[in-house]
């Protein structure tokens, strides 16, 4: 192995960080919590979820979600949550979604006025 | 930047344990259909453990490569000749950073925490693109590194996109925005050397010529070379072979180096008109092993940076996490 002495990085030579050899263990947790964000882009819109962030509290989440979500375009006001606050229904229920498509009575499509009076119209014409 | 087109893994992994061969034959029927019929797959799902397995090894170490993808450049903002090219380093390099963040998350949600990628990063065990490895000798490099390095990181992750893993590909396409805007900035340095004084001619042909193997290097080695790539195919965890995105790379790039009058150091660099596809020499596939294995130039001091910046930041994370430790009451 050819590892040179010295580094092109001048802030790496001050620090003699090629001296040093001390392993470093990052403890479970270390890294903060996890927090969802919602980006509204403008106002009037919904909030959207575009992500999460780590951070050590909600405060912060919102610091974090400014600099990581809302550096480019536009942004109105971001929402940070928890993450282990949401609930959500398992993956593997989906099925329970599976006929809404089914249900045209609670649609516009599933009534056909149009029909019905263009029935009754032909039918008083026929009558005179 | 970087998801090299290569996931590096060790040897002895290739083998699928045993346990990773006795998936519930009918859950692994109903999710490869689901697959096949172009569905995502999102983190609560059932999914094959090899598949979780490669999944996490492909996005952390996409992550890793962010971070200290963002090292070679970061050490160059203070020396960006000017004051515009110093404001869009640092954009670039916020991002790079940020686009780490966002593949840790993405990859956290298949159950590695953040800490053990980390700490594996740290100790090896888990490894990054390979050009980072290479030093940014001047500021020509870094041009280099803003044009060509991130153009084939896009050619590789545009096709990730298109990938089965929900959170991956969401985080993909936010990163892949971004991207834009790096190569957009990198190409503009690019030619402004290369339509510049001699002296800055001189200087960009020295960086490609020394990035040039790494480049060839970045999509990993030849198809005919690399295993275990069928299944991933079909679970479009990977998404296109390392020859196939090294030949899109190269037909839309060299294109764009030749017609600045810049020359590339490989004499059979050359695209067969026939078959459409590049032709060129072999690249040095030893080396390119001997540097992802702890041999390149910079391999240690990427990881002592990093390492550094763990032991100095844990500080201000401790502090933060716990804001009433240190308050202290009036004693009189
Ligand atoms: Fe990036
Ligand atoms: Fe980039």
């Amino acid at each position: 192995m050819d590892q040179p002495q010295y580094s092109l990085d001048p802030r790496v030579n001050r620090l003699r960080l090629l001296e040093s050899g001390e392993p470093v263990e990052v403890q479970e947790g270390e890294n903060w919590n996890s927090f969802e964000v919602f980006h509204q882009e403008k106002r009037g819109a919904h909030h959207e979820h575009v992500g999460c962030v780590h951070a050590p509290n909600a405060q912060l989440a919102l610091v974090f979600a400014k600099e990581q979500f809302a550096r480019r375009k536009k942004c109105v006001n971001l929402w940070v949550v928890r993450s282990a606050d949401i609930l959500a229904f398992n993956a593997e229920d989906e099925d329970m979604f599976a006929n809404n498509a089914e249900k045209t009575y609670r649609d516009a499509s599933g009534f056909k006025v149009m029909e019905k009076i263009n029935q009754f119209k032909k039918s008083t014409h026929d009558k005179k | 930047m970087y998801g090299g087109g290569y996931i590096f893994d060790e040897p002895n992994k290739r083998q699928l344990k045993e346990e990773q061969l006795h998936d519930d034959p009918v859950k692994l029927a109903e999710f490869e259909a689901r697959i096949a019929r172009g569905e995502k797959i999102e983190p609560g799902d059932w999914m094959p453990s090899e598949y979780r397995r490669q999944l996490i090894r492909l996005i952390e170490q996409h992550a890793h490569s962010e971070i200290i993808g963002a090292l070679p450049e970061g050490t160059w903002i203070t020396r960006a000749p000017g004051f515009k090219r110093k404001l869009a380093l640092i954009a670039k390099v916020q991002d790079e950073i940020g686009h780490g963040q966002l593949l840790y998350n993405a990859a956290e949600t298949l159950g590695k925490s953040r800490e053990a990628m980390i700490n594996d990063l740290l100790s090896g065990k888990s490894k990054y693109s390979n050009v980072f490895n290479y030093p940014a000798e001047t500021w020509a490099d870094v041009t280099v590194i803003g044009f060509l390095i991130d153009a084939a990181a896009i050619v590789n992750q545009v096709a990730n996109a298109k990938g089965s893993y929900g959170p991956y590909c969401r985080a993909l396409e936010r990163i892949c925005y971004e991207e834009s805007f790096h190569l957009k900035q990198g190409h503009d340095a690019f030619i402004e050397l290369a339509t510049g004084t001699p002296a800055q001619k001189q200087m960009l042909q020295d960086a490609l010529n020394r990035w040039w193997q790494p480049i060839m290097h970045f999509f990993g080695p030849p198809d005919k070379t690399s295993v275990h790539s069928e299944k991933l195919m079909q679970w479009k965890v990977k998404m296109a072979s390392n020859d196939d995105m090294r030949n899109q790379f190269l037909d839309q790039y060299v294109p764009k180096i030749r017609e600045l009058g810049m020359t590339l150091p490989d004499p059979e660099l050359k695209k067969d008109e026939t078959t459409g596809k590049w032709r060129f020499s072999d690249p040095d596939w030893d080396l390119f092993k001997k540097v992802i294995n702890g041999g390149g130039p910079c391999n240690a001091e990427r990881l002592q940076v990093r390492q550094w910046a763990e032991e100095h930041g844990r500080w201000v994370r401790k502090a933060l996490m716990n804001p009433g430790a240190v308050k202290t009451a009036p004693v009189a």
